[in-house]
């Protein structure tokens, strides 16, 4: 790891500002990632701006038909609050399957969504639900956050606020755990929101994406036999030492008929 | 006299593990907890490629780095020995093996990614690390040799240039004509082609070393996480640095798990001993983990064809293995002797077969070295036993259960000689069978399958008969085959003056349990509190020359020289307790820490006995020495032959192809039991282990030769909730050659368990027409060969 500095902001307009005049400045959230990853001297930024100080980042409320969660909010709490499992169980049950009881105390939303590993669990339910990234800047819908691996809208200097989830009528997520990292290989959020019938898949491809085939049937028969001999196509599925692409697509069909029944 | 309180602390006793309470509240002290004054830390420069000539190395960047007090590179090391093999084999024309040089730091050349390089030392990690990143290696990257049939392969390019090809031996055991004969006229011939798979060991504790030379009295002190402190003394003393033994002490503190991979001598032991010397301080060294992965001596990588013929009966009438075994780049420790000694002589199992024949090569390659890994040898020789038995019992269709049980060894026909080299003493297979199958409600599989269909779960059930060999021995033996060191253990008992007991000895515990389980045995010698020993272990400024912890040696070995010890302080007591009571020592008879004289009420206690050999004022000084300390040296008269019979169920997802272990119990034969509870737990680790192999774990390389499983994020290791709940149950023959009749019981766990895993999934994949799925069997591996084979 290369010495850098260390900045501990009080407010997220501070850490905004702080980065601002850093050279090469990153947001500290858990650092789960981020540390790791300077570690292995794949990131060398000259200043971390630790967001743990700027408490208006955490926490989680009720905004009408939305759960509204501060991107400073770890896996843990989202876990465990009473607000989350009674508004959207699926997204507590996606929170407590996130890595270990370590990583779920430390790692944030923010940082995860920031991230976008495609491995990662949080996309699914960002775009499952249809949900609204909010900055320092704008809003940003579901759909237009997650670009590419490791790439999302969000500008260098941008700051996640918060994220908005309006409450589905019915959500749950499926996730096919790689057995060494327990990220996911494949994970399926599947909801039933205002917005019509939503399957996001996460792990499986560069990014995250919706599976409309699979949105189109269930729009018609909320059911899992309604998925029956549909199927994503594997092209452009993720291949490594863990997974095909062909068995990737295969876990995506499996994944959403659990979901849909477990909704 | 009153009756004694019954101690319950002795052999057969679950006693709980006294060490656990410093390990549980982190009071433990490993090599990394060491601190000494003015110490420093040494980061290594290892090569990011798998071959490569290194054209040159600039150090000068470093060298200017914050902090740094050296750099060192081969130059620095001219003067001393390479890394020396401990077991020389020979190929079957009598050549010795190949021995290439194993420099301490790469010398013009590179052969595995992490190959150490040079090391840096600095005031601090972080500005050794940071400096380590500044040496400039200039290599020229050439393609490498990593899959083993390649490497062998007539034009391949050399590992070693100064080599005649990469095969470091080819060697034999067995009737190569009989075998032959007899595969030709047999009813039935199976045959199988399987891989061992590669292993990373994975200690929890990283490997760690301190160097700190005392420039008062020219002695060297190595901290270091070794399993067998007194054989990295020899070996690193003799061998490599030529410090004479009485000028190096070698200490082992609390070792957090070796699993083999703590035996060998490694490069960095040298390496902190050497520069400690140079720059006057203590020099730290402590693997990463991502270091570890690259650096610490893999297990198994075997690819092996096997054939085994029978008659219509399903007689086994011959059994041929021709296996290739991964060396890695380099010799480690005892690396020749694990394919070889260790496999080949296990080829009979606990069955009669008649002829065998075994060809083994050894096989360099750009990985990193491959040497013992829990069971080392026996599990590989297991695993292709007991799957290709299994393979038979479906062409044949008899049933798998009776294919063994016609084949086995009869109780009846101990001792009995294989016809590869080894004495089994004593055994009842059968009876390990019947346990497990009874344990695991035989009878009811169909209805259990009938029940997991319904849910769509594919059900299925494998049985796995294995034999091991432990407490390799006896020393002139194993030197004929071709051993450097010998292979007996020693223990000094020493009685304080008060009655307590301190033993040492030769064994090391990193993990196991030896402070409950030899303190046991004083225990139950003496018939006093395990309170009042101390079991002291892995330091060669303390103990008796030793050879350490491996091969489940431990109490088979160890035990049996602490035994012996504490025979020779039960007769000298007698002879001062006869004196005491102004009788013969004959008449004198020791029980529950009372010497007495039978028919008498005449009786003195343990403690006073020790007293009066200190104090020696009413004393057969004429005849005995004063004092009570004894030390036995134990060389075994043969192996010990644990077995038993492993039975696993499983489910399978047909969507998923996830396996879930649903069952798995392990009955094993260990002879005699010290403390059930440790020799469960051992069984436990050791079936984790083995399903981890089965199931989870594989060091893949890519063709660059780079560890494509370098971290936990893609090297799979076992967890709590992959695991079964494990049942054990023991049937016991014990042993007939060591004093307290035990076995062993650490590796059986991982020998027995990988083919009673994968003979389970293949059972369950039946209506797939699969004869065999190279381990580790990944929902994935099987997930594709269900739909390859048409769902
Ligand atoms: C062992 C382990 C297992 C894991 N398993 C899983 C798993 O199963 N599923 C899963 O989904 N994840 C998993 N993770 C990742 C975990 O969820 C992390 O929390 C997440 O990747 C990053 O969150 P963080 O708060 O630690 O962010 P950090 O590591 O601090 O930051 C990550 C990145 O986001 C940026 N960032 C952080 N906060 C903000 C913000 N508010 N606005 C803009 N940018 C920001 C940082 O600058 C950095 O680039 C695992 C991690 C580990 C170490």
């Amino acid at each position: 790891m290369e010495a850098f500095n260390y900045r501990k902001a009080g407010s997220a307009d501070e850490a905004v500002s702080t980065l601002a005049s850093a050279a090469d400045g990153k947001f500290l959230a858990g650092g789960m990632t981020l540390l790791p990853t300077m570690k292995q001297m794949l990131a060398t930024p000259d200043t971390l701006v630790d967001l743990g100080g700027a408490s208006e980042l955490v926490g989680i409320s009720r905004d009408g038909d939305n759960l509204v969660i501060g991107a400073m909010t770890t896996h843990a709490t989202v876990a465990g609050s009473a607000e989350v499992h009674s508004a959207i169980p699926a997204l507590a049950a996606l929170a407590s399957g996130i890595g270990d009881p370590m990583v779920r105390n430390r790692g944030t939303i923010g940082g995860s969504i920031a991230n976008a590993d495609p491995a990662a669990d949080y996309p699914a339910a960002v775009v499952g639900l249809n949900a609204t990234v909010n900055t320092n800047k704008r809003s940003i819908a579901a759909d237009e956050f997650f670009v590419d691996v490791f790439e999302t809208a969000l500008a260098d200097d941008e700051l996640v606020v918060s994220v908005s989830f309006p409450i589905p009528a019915k959500a749950a997520y499926q996730k096919f755990p790689n057995p060494a990292s327990r990220y996911a290989v494949v994970g399926v959020m599947v909801a039933q929101t205002g917005d019509g019938v939503r399957v996001a898949v996460t792990g499986a491809g560069p990014s995250v994406f919706r599976a409309s085939s699979f949105e189109d049937a269930l729009g018609g028969n909320f059911s899992a036999s309604a998925l029956d001999g549909l199927s994503v196509s594997a092209d452009n599925l993720n291949e490594d030492i863990h997974a095909s692409a062909a068995y990737r697509a295969n876990l995506v069909g499996v994944m959403a008929k659990r979901a849909v029944a477990a909704c | 006299m009153a009756a004694a309180e019954p101690l319950n602390t002795g052999i057969g006793e679950s006693v709980t593990r006294v060490e656990d309470s410093r390990f549980l509240r982190g009071h433990g002290n490993y090599v990394d907890d060491i601190i000494l004054p003015s110490q420093t830390y040494a980061v290594m420069v290892r090569s990011p490629y798998a071959r490569a000539t290194v054209n040159g190395i600039d150090t000068s960047a470093a060298m200017g780095s914050g902090g740094v007090l050296a750099v060192l590179t081969a130059d620095d090391f001219s003067a001393f020995g390479g890394l020396p093999c401990g077991w020389q084999v020979h190929s079957k024309n009598g050549d010795p093996m190949t021995e290439p040089k194993h420099p301490i730091l790469a010398e013009g050349a590179v052969r595995h990614v992490g190959d150490p390089v040079a090391v840096v030392i600095a005031e601090s990690k972080a500005e050794a690390r940071r400096a380590a990143a500044l040496v400039d290696v200039n290599y020229t990257e050439m393609s490498p040799l990593i899959d083993m049939q390649g490497a062998v392969a007539g034009s391949a390019e050399l590992v070693h240039s100064d080599t005649p090809s990469n095969v470091c031996f080819d060697w034999e055991l067995g009737d190569e004509a009989a075998t032959e004969a007899a595969i030709a006229g047999a009813a039935h011939v199976t045959r199988l082609e399987l891989v061992n798979n590669r292993l990373v060991p994975n200690a929890m504790e990283p490997r760690a070393a301190i160097g700190d030379y005392n420039t008062a009295n020219g002695e060297h002190t190595l901290y270091t996480t070794s399993q067998n402190p007194h054989v990295i003394r020899l070996l690193m003393g003799a061998f490599v640095l030529s410090l004479p033994e009485h000028k190096l002490r070698v200490i082992a503190p609390d070792v957090g798990g070796g699993f083999g991979s703590k035996i060998f001598h490694y490069a960095e032991e040298a390496i902190v001993t050497v520069a400690s010397k140079l720059i006057g301080r203590p020099v730290k060294w402590t693997a990463d983990r991502s270091e570890s992965f690259i650096s610490d001596a893999h297990g198994r990588d075997h690819l092996t064809t096997v054939e085994l013929a029978m008659d219509a009966n399903g007689k086994f009438l011959a059994l041929r293995a021709t296996t290739l075994a991964n060396m890695g780049a380099y010799l480690s420790t005892f690396a020749p002797s694990v394919p070889t000694y260790l496999h080949g002589t296990l080829l009979a199992g606990t069955y009669t077969t008649p002829a065998i024949y075994t060809n083994v090569k050894g096989v360099f390659t750009n990985t990193v070295a491959v040497d013992a890994y829990r069971g080392a040898g026996r599990p590989e020789a297991s695993y292709l036993l007991e799957r290709v038995v299994d393979l038979a019992a479906i062409e044949t269709g008899i049933d798998p259960v009776e294919l063994r049980r016609r084949n086995f060894i009869q109780p009846d026909a101990f001792p009995y000689d294989t016809p590869v080299a080894l004495t089994y003493d004593i055994g009842n297979y059968q009876a390990t069978l019947d346990m497990a199958l009874e344990k695991t409600d035989a009878a009811g599989f169909e209805g259990r399958k009938a029940a997991s269909a319904a849910r769509g779960k594919l059900r299925g059930r494998g049985i796995a008969c294995y034999i091991e060999a432990c407490g390799i021995a006896p020393s002139n033996i194993a030197g004929a085959l071709g051993a450097r060191a010998g292979l007996y253990e020693a223990a000094t008992v020493r009685v304080n003056p008060t009655g307590s007991v301190a033993v040492l000895t030769g064994s090391h515990s990193h993990g196991q349990g030896h402070e409950t389980t030899f303190a046991q045995v004083v225990s139950d010698t003496l018939g006093i509190p395990i309170e009042n020993v101390d079991i002291v272990h892995g330091d060669t400024g303390k103990i008796p020359f030793g050879m350490g912890t491996y091969g489940s040696r431990s109490i088979a070995v160890g035990g049996a020289a602490l035994a012996n010890a504490l025979d020779k302080i039960v007769l000298k007591g007698r002879q001062i307790a006869a004196h005491l009571m102004e009788a013969s020592a004959d008449d004198v008879v020791f029980k529950d820490g009372q010497f007495s004289i039978e028919g008498t009420d005449k009786s003195v206690g343990f403690g006073d006995v020790a007293l009066t050999a200190y104090v020696p004022h009413n004393f057969p000084l004429e005849t005995l020495e004063p004092g009570l300390e004894e030390t036995a040296f134990y060389d075994p008269k043969n192996f010990t032959y644990p077995s038993g019979a492993y039975v696993c169920e499983l489910e399978i997802d047909k969507e998923t192809g996830v396996i879930d272990i649903v069952d798995f119990h392990a009955s094993d034969d260990f002879g005699n039991i010290i403390n059930p509870m440790i020799v469960e737990g051992q069984v436990h680790g050791g079936v984790a282990q083995g399903v981890g192999q089965a199931l989870m774990e594989g060091a893949v390389y890519d063709d660059n030769g780079q560890l494509m499983t370098g971290s936990y994020m893609d090297y799979c290791m076992p967890r709590a909730d992959d695991l079964p709940n494990v049942t054990v149950s023991n049937h016991v023959t014990a042993c007939t050659h060591n004093p307290l009749g035990v076995k062993g019981c650490g590796e059986a766990g991982a020998i027995g368990s990988p083919p009673a895993v994968v003979n389970a999934v293949i059972n369950a994949l039946g209506d797939y027409g699969v004869k065999h799925i190279d381990m580790p069997v990944t929902a994935h591996k099987v997930w594709s060969i269900m739909n390859a084979n048409g769902n």
